[in-house]
């Protein structure tokens, strides 16, 4: 069976080809980082824009990887939601058009499921269930997984996901988009200790996170007298400590109560080494093992959205041959039904 | 308790307030949330930390929404329904140009029945309407300084009952 998945939520567009059978055939990503470092973030329009420019020949170059024709699709998976709903419709009206012609089914997937079961296409994939800890520029969950389309959302961000405080702070201390990598970067260069900066919500209870004060803290050192941007290095060090321990605890948390000893990390904030670091040293003591996707899978891709279409279908799910374009930009995973 | 430092006068002049802590902000926003009604335009003013959103998580908190009140930075719009109104929490900053208000179709919530809250207005200027009132939160000390001003007599309304509100003796327990 072999499915061609298109995400397009946000600023990656990105196709695949996943065989069934053989795994991963095929996999382009066109990020518009480039194109948007100029307006320092995401622009929705350009976005959207863009994702139709680049579609057509990243399917070309997928199918061509892939030593695959067209007729040779068994069917089109794509993201349907979450995200911006122009650039969603992009890849919403690619798919369901090239299904038609095709006369394959169209499945509309969930970003975040796409996101949490990308590790299952490594090489050392984790079994169900497993706790996910999903972060990224829009999100901040943990969950526990049971199986395919089994969600349960066991905690998330009251408000800025851990992506954006990454992002936002980085703005603060002057540096260019997308900012979250740059920050780590410059936190590898300082020493944490020396600015006391909170840990939201650490002993809050729950497996909820908290990330806008976090960035508030930063704003009033840079703020106050005194502040020298020699210091910039120490205070990015000590800003991704306090995220880095808040989602190693809540993580840590979530497996304990859930009574799990697999942790999956996804979405672009598993790649920060940072993370990676203490959550295997954390895991690592109790005896408990954390699986990442492949570090090309941990941004948004077309190859999760392929999977996840071919997991639901293996698991029974029709899809649709009706061509009816489906998105929906606010999306709960929870939502989200069994295939 | 909120240090009034000055109200609001029939010249226009600005209510303006010291808020010492994040709660106080809050608390504005409960108290703001009170003296809304449909078809306000709210301006959120102010840099990246300086509390818009959490003025509004406090407005929704004081209306009895009990969701969590996310920051609306990546999706551009969070609608709410709440007890008596529809509230619209937009956040412009990520846009380049202001005719993204338009292609995304975002002026349709403005001019009916909802009230709308807007954090970085200026990116998608000169499209908005004007505001009834303008909220402006800048950092003062550790706590932050909040002047908000009326355009129209609607805002005028609104800011005499918020002003009220926070002159009246807190109700006994």
């Amino acid at each position: 069976m072999k499915v061609l998945g298109i995400e397009s939520s946000c600023d990656e567009t990105g196709v695949a080809l996943y065989d069934s059978a053989r795994g991963l055939l095929g996999h382009r990503v066109h990020s518009q980082i480039d194109l948007h470092a100029a307006y320092g973030g995401v622009v929705p329009e350009l976005a959207s824009r863009d994702h139709i420019r680049r579609l057509p020949l990243l399917v070309r170059e997928t199918l061509a990887e892939a030593g695959c024709a067209l007729s040779e699709i068994d069917a089109l998976a794509y993201t349907a939601g979450p995200g911006l709903a122009g650039a969603l419709l992009v890849g919403a009206g690619a798919a369901e058009a090239l299904a038609l012609a095709l006369d394959v089914p169209a499945l509309p997937i969930h970003h975040l499921e796409g996101h949490l079961l990308s590790p299952l296409l490594a090489a050392d994939a984790p079994d169900f269930p497993f706790v996910a800890l999903l972060v990224s520029g829009g999100h901040t969950q943990l969950m526990r997984v049971t199986g395919v389309g089994e969600y349960e959302l066991l905690g998330e961000s009251l408000d800025d996901a851990a992506g954006e405080a990454f992002d936002k702070t980085a703005k603060l201390l002057g540096l260019g988009y997308p900012g979250g990598p740059q920050l780590a970067a410059l936190a590898a260069t300082g020493s944490a200790g020396r600015f006391r900066l909170p840990r939201p919500m650490l002993n809050s209870g729950d497996l909820d996170f908290s990330f806008s004060g976090l960035k508030t803290a930063v704003l009033n050192v840079v703020s106050a007298p005194g502040w020298q941007a020699a210091d910039a290095a120490d205070l990015a060090a000590d800003f991704q400590q306090a995220v880095v321990e808040v989602l190693v605890r809540k993580a840590l948390a979530a497996l304990r109560s859930t009574g799990l000893q697999r942790l999956v990390v996804a979405g672009g904030v598993g790649a920060n080494r940072e993370l990676r670091a203490q959550l295997d040293r954390a895991a690592a003591r109790r005896g408990w093992r954390v699986y990442y996707p492949e570090a090309e899978l941990c941004t948004d891709n077309g190859a999760m959205i392929a999977f996840a279409g071919a997991l639901r279908l293996a698991a029974g799910a029709g899809g649709s041959r009706e061509g009816r374009i489906a998105i929906r930009p606010r999306w709960p995973l929870a939502e989200l039904m069994r295939p | 308790m909120i240090d009034r430092i000055h109200p609001a006068d029939d010249n226009g002049s600005p209510l303006c307030m010291h808020l010492a802590t994040e709660a106080e902000t809050a608390a504005l926003g409960a108290a703001l949330g009170n003296a809304l009604h449909a078809g306000l335009v709210i301006y959120l003013l102010g840099d990246l930390g300086a509390g818009k959103t959490t003025l509004v998580r406090g407005l929704l908190r004081g209306l009895g929404h009990r969701g969590s009140v996310k920051s609306p930075t990546y999706t551009l719009i969070e609608p709410y329904v709440v007890s008596r109104l529809n509230l619209y929490h937009f956040d412009f900053y990520r846009f380049n140009s202001p005719d993204e208000f338009l292609d995304a179709g975002l002026d349709e919530y403005f001019g009916g029945q909802g009230a709308c809250m807007v954090e970085w207005p200026g990116k998608a200027a000169p499209h908005l309407p004007p505001p009834d009132l303008e909220v402006a939160l800048s950092l003062a000390g550790t706590g932050r300084q909040v002047e908000l001003k009326a355009g129209t007599e609607a805002g005028r309304r609104c800011l005499t009952e918020l002003s009220n509100a926070l002159r009246a003796p807190p109700a006994p327990a």
